[in-house]
Parts: C-alpha cells; sequence; structure tokens
C-alpha cells in the first residue's frame, strides 16, 4: 500500500462549555490516500466537521487539540498558524454548505479567485485573472469570463458553490475536504457539483472527503464510509461494504431511517427513541447503549473498541447486527 | 361541504412579485406561480415537490391567503378563500394551519411552550382558561411531549426535533381539517426526521388530517403522499398517484429529479444527470414549456405552445407534448445511460 496522505491517530477535541469538559471528538483515527473518497457521516454534533477542522487549524480558540495528524509526513496538530497556513489551501482545502456566508458579498467574483490564486503561487494580476478564469472554466461555470465579473449575488447557489470549488483548487490542493457542501443544494444542483467533485478529483488526483449527514450521499459516491456517534468513529467500511453488511446498530438506524423511493408510502419508519448523549455527561460504556435496541448489560459498563473484526472493516460494538457475525 | 367534494380545491391559481431594481425602478415581474389547478381530498395527502424556485412556498403561502393570489380561486371546505376579508378570512384559515420549516424562527424565543401552543386557542377564542390549559396538555402529548417536562421551557431549551413537535402541537391546537407542511421536516437530522414523518403519519389517521406535504427531498415526499403533484418554475408538470408518479414518470423533469436522488444502495445507479444548468429566471420564463431549455426532448413545438396538463392514466396527469413512455420511464442503468436518454427521444 502506498503512504497515506493524511494520517489521522487518536485525534481528541475537548470544548469548556460552562467550566464542564466537552468531548466533541474522542479518539479519532483514520486514514486518507491519494485519489479516495472518503465520507465521514453522522447526525449535527457527532464530530464529523469539528475533527476536520482540527486537522486544518479551524477551530476557535477554546478548543483543546491532542493527538497526531500527519500530511505527507508533517504534524498539522499544535503548528503555528503562520505555518499551518501555507498547508492550508495548498495542501488541504475546504469547501462548506453555504457558499453565500463565505464568499465576500462586496467582491466580483473573479477578483475573489484571483486573490486565492495570489494567495498560493507568484503570479501578476493579469496572470491571475486568467487563471480565475480557467478555474472557472475548470468546474464548469458557463460564460466564466463574464461570471468573473459578477457578484455574489448575481448567481444561483449552485453557481456560488461552483465558485467556492474554484477558489479551493486556486492553490491545487492534494486534499479537498467537502463539508455538507451540497446541502443547501436542490437535487439536481447536487447531483451535477457531486459529479463535478468526482470529475475533478479524479483529473487532478485529488483525495477528497465528504462530510455529510447525508448516508445516502455517502454511499452512494465515497470509496470508503466512517459513520461517527458522540465524537467518535463506530463503524468504517468500503462503502457497498457498509450497505450489504451493516454490523453496528447505530449505523443500521440511520440507513432505516432514511426515506427511500422504493419504500411503499405510509409504512412507518423504523426508528429508535432518544437523542444523542450530552457530550459533556458521556454514559458509561457504549454511547449508543442508551438508545440502542441490542443493548446488553456489557455495553453499559464497558466502552467497546474501535477494531477491525473483518479485513477492511471496522466497529465498535459489543454486539454487532447481521447474520455470520464474528462473536 | 358534502362529502364527495375535495377538502381544498385550487383553480388557475397566480401569484407574481414586482422586484425593483436600484433606485427603486420596476425591474420585472416575478411569475412565481402560474395557473396551477390541483384538488385534495378529504383525509388525502398531497406532496408537492419542486427545486428552489418552482414556487412551491409561494404555492403554499398563496393558498392561505399570504398574501392574496393575484388570480384564481382557492376553495376550501366549500368556500372560496379569495373572496373573504378580515374576520371571516379568518374563520375559515382555523382549519388550515401551517407547519414551516424553521421551528426556533416560528415559535417566539421569549414564550414557554404551554403559552405557545395556548396562544392560537386564544387567538380564536376557545374556552375558558381552564379548557384551554387542558387542551395545551392533550395536544402537547399527542405530539410526544410530556407537558410536565416540556411545558415551562423555552424555545432554544428545546431540541429541533422537540422544537418542531411544538410547532406541530400549535398547528393541531385548534382541530384543523388540513396542515400544510413547508419543509417541514427538511432540517432536522435524519434519525429525528423519521420520528416526526412516524408522527405526522399517527396524526393523520388518528385525527382525518389532510395534509399539503411540500418539500424538495423526492423520498421525503412519498414516504408520506397518497398523491404528488410536481413543479417546475410556477408551473405544475405532473400530478398523479405517487407510485405511479415514481415507478412511471411522464415528464422529462420528474424523471430526472428522480435520477439525481442518491440512493443509499451503492449497487444502484448513481445519479445519472439528466438535466444540465441552471433553471431560467421566473422574470422571463422561456416561451411555451418553461422547461424546454433544459430538456433533452425539447422539439420547436414546446418553444411555441405550452403544454396543458393533460390526463394520461387514471389520475395521472402531464404537461408535456412529449411525455415519457412507459419503456422510457425506467431508471437510467447507469450514467452512460445519459447520452443514450438525450439522443434517442
Amino acid at each position: 500500500m502506498t503512504e497515506p496522505l493524511l494520517d489521522v491517530e487518536d485525534l481528541k477535541v475537548t470544548f469548556t462549555d460552562r467550566g464542564r469538559p466537552l468531548k466533541a471528538v474522542d479518539g479519532v483515527s483514520y486514514l486518507v490516500y491519494a485519489g479516495q473518497t472518503l465520507a465521514i457521516v453522522g447526525e449535527s454534533g457527532s464530530g464529523k466537521t469539528v475533527s476536520c477542522r482540527a486537522v486544518i487549524g479551524l477551530l476557535p480558540p477554546g478548543a483543546a487539540v491532542a493527538g497526531s495528524a500527519r500530511f505527507q509526513g508533517t504534524q498539522l496538530i499544535g503548528l503555528p498558524d503562520d505555518q499551518m497556513r501555507r498547508h492550508r489551501g495548498a495542501d488541504i482545502a475546504m469547501v462548506f454548505q453555504d457558499p453565500s456566508r463565505s464568499l465576500n458579498p462586496t467582491m466580483r467574483v473573479g477578483s475573489q479567485i484571483a486573490e486565492a490564486v495570489r494567495a498560493h503561487q507568484q503570479a501578476g494580476r493579469s496572470q491571475a485573472r486568467d487563471r480565475a478564469v480557467a478555474l472557472l472554466r475548470l468546474v464548469h461555470m458557463p460564460l466564466p469570463e463574464q461570471r468573473c465579473l459578477q457578484y455574489p449575488h448575481q448567481l444561483s447557489g449552485g453557481m456560488r458553490q461552483r465558485v467556492m470549488i474554484a477558489i479551493a483548487l486556486a492553490g491545487r490542493p492534494k486534499l479537498l475536504i467537502a463539508d455538507e457542501a451540497t446541502t443547501a443544494l436542490d437535487v439536481t444542483t447536487q447531483a451535477q457539483i457531486m459529479e463535478l467533485l468526482l470529475e475533478l478529483q479524479a483529473e487532478l488526483g485529488m483525495a477528497l472527503m465528504l462530510i455529510s449527514h447525508d448516508l445516502g450521499l455517502a454511499a452512494s459516491y465515497a470509496d470508503e464510509v466512517i459513520v461517527m456517534y458522540a465524537g467518535r468513529i463506530v463503524e468504517q467500511a468500503p462503502a457497498p461494504r457498509l450497505f450489504s453488511r451493516v454490523r453496528m446498530p447505530y449505523t443500521q438506524a440511520l440507513f432505516e431511517a432514511i426515506p427511500r423511493l422504493e419504500r411503499p408510502a405510509h409504512a412507518p419508519l423504523p426508528v429508535i427513541g432518544g437523542r444523542p448523549p450530552d457530550l459533556a455527561a458521556l454514559p458509561a460504556g457504549c454511547s449508543f447503549a442508551p438508545r440502542c435496541r441490542h443493548a446488553a448489560d456489557d455495553c453499559r459498563t464497558a466502552e467497546p473498541p474501535l477494531a477491525e473484526h473483518e479485513p477492511g472493516h471496522r466497529w465498535a460494538c459489543w454486539h454487532p447486527v447481521g447474520n455470520g457475525g464474528a462473536r | 361541504m358534502s362529502p364527495g367534494e375535495p377538502l381544498l380545491s385550487v383553480r388557475d391559481l397566480v401569484q407574481e412579485f414586482a422586484v425593483r431594481d436600484r433606485g427603486g425602478v420596476k425591474g420585472g415581474v416575478v411569475q412565481a406561480v402560474s395557473g396551477v389547478s390541483f384538488d385534495v381530498w378529504p383525509g388525502e395527502t398531497l406532496g408537492i415537490v419542486g427545486e428552489t424556485g418552482s414556487g412551491k412556498s409561494t404555492l403554499a403561502r398563496s393558498i392561505v391567503q399570504a398574501p392574496r393570489p393575484k388570480a384564481g380561486s382557492v376553495t376550501f371546505r366549500g368556500t372560496d378563500l379569495v373572496t373573504l376579508r378580515g374576520t371571516r378570512l379568518l374563520r375559515a384559515r382555523r382549519h388550515l394551519q401551517m407547519v414551516f420549516q424553521d421551528p426556533y424562527g416560528s415559535l417566539d424565543p421569549k414564550w414557554r411552550v404551554t403559552d405557545l401552543v395556548e396562544e392560537p386557542l386564544i387567538a380564536y377564542r376557545t374556552g375558558d382558561k381552564a379548557a384551554r390549559r387542558r387542551r395545551v396538555a392533550e395536544v402537547l402529548e399527542l405530539v410526544g411531549l410530556d407537558p410536565s417536562a416540556h411545558g415551562g421551557r423555552h424555545p432554544r431549551e428545546l431540541s429541533g426535533g422537540q422544537a418542531q413537535r411544538v410547532a406541530i402541537a400549535r398547528a393541531v391546537a385548534l382541530s384543523p381539517a388540513m396542515i400544510i407542511c413547508d419543509e417541514a421536516v427538511s432540517s432536522l437530522d435524519v434519525l429525528i426526521q423519521a420520528q416526526v414523518l412516524n408522527l405526522f403519519e399517527r396524526l393523520r389517521a388518528e385525527l382525518s388530517l389532510s395534509y399539503l406535504f411540500i418539500a424538495h427531498d423526492l423520498a421525503l415526499v412519498k414516504q408520506v403522499s397518497d398523491r404528488v403533484a410536481v413543479m417546475y418554475l410556477g408551473k405544475l408538470c405532473e400530478i398523479g398517484p405517487g407510485e405511479a408518479v415514481y415507478r412511471e414518470p411522464l415528464h422529462p423533469y420528474t424523471r430526472a429529479l428522480l435520477d439525481a436522488v442518491p440512493s443509499p444502495d451503492p449497487a444502484a445507479a448513481r445519479a445519472a444527470t439528466t438535466i444540465r444548468g441552471e433553471p431560467p429566471s421566473p422574470i422571463h420564463p422561456p416561451s411555451g414549456c418553461r422547461f424546454r431549455t433544459r430538456c433533452p426532448r425539447a422539439q420547436n413545438r414546446c418553444a411555441a405552445e405550452a403544454p396543458a396538463l393533460r390526463e394520461l392514466a387514471t389520475g395521472h396527469a402531464v404537461a408535456c407534448h412529449f411525455p415519457l413512455d412507459r419503456g422510457e420511464a425506467e431508471p437510467a442503468a447507469s450514467t452512460t445511460a445519459r447520452s443514450a436518454q438525450g439522443e434517442n427521444p
């Protein structure tokens, strides 16, 4: 196997909430390889976004980060801000959910892309402007020369997201993190942007990380899927395997709760009760146990470790679902 | 209203907004809803799917007369709401409630849950204080909230799912005949979303409710709807029984929407984007069929003549000059089918 691009090991992020330590990310480890699409899936508060922001140093000052995140051998955790800035954009770039909040409303989009180009490479004004047009062409923006002269509000949501992707690509990153990048978009636009991301990934040989609450989107577009719950990875497998041989009851609950086109109307959705736990007061044992149909006494006392029980398939559960179980 | 009549009957509904350019110069008219007609029968759920700018939310607001539509009629329980004013409109609207996407935005943050749910009862002068309080406890229980545990809380002390339950409790407090849900579960996490969807279904059965269920998520709409209507740029493209619309879509736009839905089953075909580009401006919609500029099947006739909604199978109508056949309605087998679909209409 080739060297991983990004090697995250035992990453921990703790916030302080009214004096109580809040474990947003609690011992997360994963590898990202060049050319791979890795999805991290979880509900609000699962730690999926925080774990990625920790890697590129985009957390608020109050956050305590521990553990390791090596990008091509360079330790990113604890790196001073001026050094981190060299990696951000050039090695790892991020695209966020809401492009209208990330773009400057008073600046033409061409200038914003050109600014990103000049932040990463020596380029004159006209050179940067040409590169901005080329980047807009790369993200399949119709009429790129004209669009460069427009302001964000003159573009649709899908077009604004294309501008954000163009800005992210300005530094020719090796890893692109898309954090709910298509969540606010319509279904046909979402499909267009996902297709674009996969196409760019193949063309530029990038690694792609999809952070999403949508397990359907993840399973549909990613090679590998990580499922997070209450700050920890609870299951990880190649997408086809996760779908056909889900082991962690939480992942199963997520799959079952997604309304599906194939499902007949009015059939009640299988639901689990309760809510994700308070991260400042995690229960003993497995944090999913209070909501789990399969929970037994051992689940409430000992925390199941995340282990590779089958080749390429990790899960953290004492009583996994599915036939031919490892236990 | 006799039992054989629709609960809600919308006819040729038109809603337009003037937009102004810099300096207050009239910039054009957004044709948000352009001649939409449909019926909703008692106890039925009609789902409406459409993307941003399709006019689905404007349609919902026009139905409750907020603001009043430019043209057309909205007959609810035998009365045309468009002709009503003041207290008569208020009285008619009592049985037609709405639930919106963002519960925190629609609930006053300074109020307690019990006061929030009691407010519509006070507004409609229902019963005395004691009776209202009993009703509040009753509907809170109905939506799965504990009146003693949650009743005294403020919206910000509730989770998104709980806050949406409060919004639903407010809507059902007055025993409406119909609830319009505008993206009512779209902002919830999937496990909470499933709980709230099941709640909507349970209330429908227990209270004999009808829903107009508006969402951009096709699978979500399928889950709760008896019939489904598809909107594009202010017009209905297709309407019919949910199973038929999803299994055998007649409109190329419906097909494209269905193809774009990602499936959690990786073995299923990846979204084959059959339509390209962006929806045109609702200020200058295309002549003829509004979808023709993005349609792989468009021909000259589509630019010249707007297709009328016509029934091709029982209860299944389409507004398209060149609707899909049954065979073509099959989902694209793979992404390679995209070009085939475009070239061989």
